[in-house]
């Protein structure tokens, strides 16, 4: 599978005071790493998970890749053009092939714009001459299953599989090679999901697309990703191919995450948690490696030293200086992240 | 089942009508709900299956339009809670019965401190302030917030989300309630936090000997949680049963299909995930027959004429399928 999107040493930063009050509460460094050496590649037609509990940067990252926050370091290849220090006007082309689904699927269609509108509103954006609205509107509610009658409808209308399915619409229209889903599933009823995912899993087939999927839902993302990262802090922690992750992880925070994920059988109630804490702040990093305020594996070494993401196992990277033996076996398909 | 002795809550034959500019909504149909002492109780269904509906009819927090059918009980420890005046219930809300909500975020007031928050829903204790204070400290500790003492003059925005709905477990047993009402208690929460509040709950109910009425759409937690679990759709209740029994030995349609789609139950990776076609029905416009015929893929003769009753599948486990009774 060829290549459509490269990144390599992410570095987003946010400021998180003014100079005034940074000098006040004299902070030597008054910013925060939302996102941190993140490299991974992404391949055509290829879904890609991004998994990680809140504020560990998997929305900044998808962001990022779309231009909706400014990397500080590294570089985003997309289908082979670089789109670091890339002028509007040549961005404004690439974005045709990026498209973003948003989280909260009712809060990010404009309430005053009927359903017609807001799937043709990225023609208007890109000024594509020569589209006739109506009947672009019209066939991108059927590639969506939605009925025709939609079309007038304004988004309180719509039930939340409704608007999730707009927004897929609108994603679609300008028919772009990747699709960024932030959380596509977040706040449906288990049997709308499935509905969801599938439609999803249609277009991919039928269109060739390429999904970067974020999400905290461990379930989903097994079912639907080829390829994962989790990540902790801004950092990719562990990456690898999806079953190969869920078979046999390799670093303590996965398998926490993955402990922590109840079964829906009665029979297999867990007797004690992996994982206890919280995540630490962007602001107060953990010394050595960041994990170790939460790792029920912490060992000396772990408290001094930052391990970096290594390969442990063909196809599969983690950051622990005592990874869990034997990933590979699960893992042997795919390239590396 | 019979009202015996050992039970906290008892909800018969609940119907309620919420009256619309559209016409009449019936939210909920003959509801038959029991939480027995020191078990915890988990209602599972889809949005618009009216289990926010119950919950709020049992601290009788309905809006003004709702109407309450006549031959409807919510009996609490043999009070009947429908009958109850407003002075009535003010001693009921929050001491013999509390909630934990959705999400922590608006639970607490943001210009007051956690301390003052704490304290003031002891108001009905007979207790210095520096008691008070003492037994807030006490609960902030019993939920695991670090140096409770000290954090009693912080704010709920200096707490974390998972933090703050700790607090708010802690508030909710403070008074040593007889039933805790969860709902959705831990959506607005990442999953290993999730887990962390779940295990506290499951711990201090215990503890405190408090039964519990655990409302959720997610059935892992309903699985873990749960020693009963009632399963509503579209309003009414299609299936009840003791939690092992209704996981391994599902009756109803709804419940079978709710438990398929569940991504977390399916072993082997697939990428077309099953889903239960059609929609839930416009509960103004109620089909004649069984509420879930339309979208039952098992439907017969007698399904779409006539409503089924609830049927005994053994003695801890009814359903409201003709299966059932013709089985």
């Amino acid at each position: 599978m060829p290549e459509l999107l490269n990144v390599e040493g992410l570095r987003v930063r946010f400021r998180t005071a003014g100079l005034v009050k940074s000098l006040v509460k004299s902070l030597t460094d008054p910013h925060i790493d939302a996102v941190m050496q993140v490299s991974f590649t992404l391949n055509e037609g290829e879904t890609y998970g991004l998994v990680g509990e809140s504020g560990s940067g998997k929305t900044t990252l998808g962001r990022a890749i779309i231009g909706l926050v400014e990397m500080a370091e590294g570089s985003i290849t997309f289908d082979g053009t670089e789109l670091r220090g890339l002028d509007d006007a040549r961005l404004r082309v690439i974005r045709r092939n990026v498209a973003m689904m948003f989280q909260d699927p009712v809060a990010s269609l404009s309430p005053r714009k009927t359903v017609r509108n807001l799937i043709t509103e990225p023609f208007r954006i890109h000024r594509i001459p020569g589209s006739e609205s109506s009947r672009d509107a019209r066939r991108l509610l059927n590639l969506v299953g939605l009925h025709e009658g939609f079309l007038g409808a304004y988004p309180h209308q719509l039930s939340g599989g409704q608007a999730r399915r707009v927004g897929v619409a609108r994603a679609l229209a300008l028919e772009p090679r990747l699709i960024i889903a932030d959380e596509p599933t977040a706040g449906l009823d288990v049997s709308v999901q499935g509905e969801i995912l599938n439609l999803m899993n249609r277009l991919q087939r039928e269109l060739g697309l390429s999904y970067l999927i974020i999400t905290h839902n461990l379930p989903v993302v097994r079912h639907v990703s080829d390829r994962l990262a989790i990540m902790y802090l801004g950092r990719f922690v562990e990456t690898g191919d999806t079953d190969g992750i869920f078979a046999s992880p390799a670093h303590p925070y996965t398998l926490g995450l993955l402990a922590a994920v109840p079964e829906p059988d009665p029979d297999k109630r867990r007797e004690k948690l992996e994982l206890e804490g919280e995540i630490p702040s962007l602001m107060n990093r953990p010394q050595g490696c960041e994990f170790h305020t939460r790792c029920p594996f912490v060992r000396e070494k772990c408290l001094s030293e930052a391990p970096v993401l290594r390969t442990v196992a063909p196809g599969r990277m983690a950051s622990c200086h005592f990874p869990f033996p034997n990933p590979a076996e699960a893992g042997t398909s795919g390239p590396g992240g | 089942m019979n009202d015996r002795d050992n039970t906290v809550l008892a909800v018969r034959d609940l119907s309620v009508d919420f009256l619309t500019g559209r016409g009449t909504v019936r939210a909920l149909r003959h509801v038959d709900l029991t939480v027995p002492d020191n078990r915890v109780v988990g209602i599972v269904g889809e949005s618009g299956c009216g289990k926010s509906t119950l919950i709020n009819c049992v601290l009788r927090l309905l809006a003004a339009n709702a109407v309450v059918a006549d031959s409807s009980s919510v009996v609490f420890k043999g009070r009947d809670v429908l009958a109850m005046s407003p002075a009535d219930l003010r001693g009921i809300r929050g001491k013999e019965i509390s909630m934990v909500f959705q999400d922590p975020m608006t639970a607490l007031n943001p210009v007051i401190s956690i301390g003052t928050q704490m304290t003031d829903i002891l108001y009905r204790l007979d207790m210095s302030m520096a008691d008070k204070r003492r037994l807030a400290t006490d609960m902030l500790g019993q939920v695991g917030i670090p140096d409770p003492a000290r954090r009693l003059a912080d704010y709920p925005h200096q707490f974390s989300g998972g933090m703050r709905q700790r607090i708010c477990i802690a508030m909710a047993l403070m008074m040593n309630p007889g039933l805790l009402i969860a709902d959705e208690p831990t959506t607005a929460l990442d999953v290993t936090l999730e887990a962390q509040i779940i295990h506290l709950m499951k711990d201090l109910c215990a503890r405190f000997g408090c039964s519990m009425l655990f409302v959720s759409h997610n059935l892992g937690l309903i699985a873990e949680l749960c020693d009963e679990v009632v399963v509503m759709y579209a309003g009414e209740v299609v299936e009840q049963g003791e939690v092992h029994d209704l996981f391994h030995r599902a009756q109803h349609p709804y419940t079978r299909m709710l438990l398929d789609c569940d991504p977390a139950r399916i072993e082997e990776k697939r990428r077309d995930l099953p889903t239960i076609s059609g929609s839930v029905p416009d509960l103004i416009d109620l089909p004649r027959g069984c509420i879930f015929a339309p979208r039952c893929p098992q439907r017969y003769a007698p399904c779409s004429d006539t409503a089924p009753a609830t049927y005994d599948v053994n003695a801890v486990h009814q359903a409201r399928c003709f299966k059932v009774r013709d089985a």
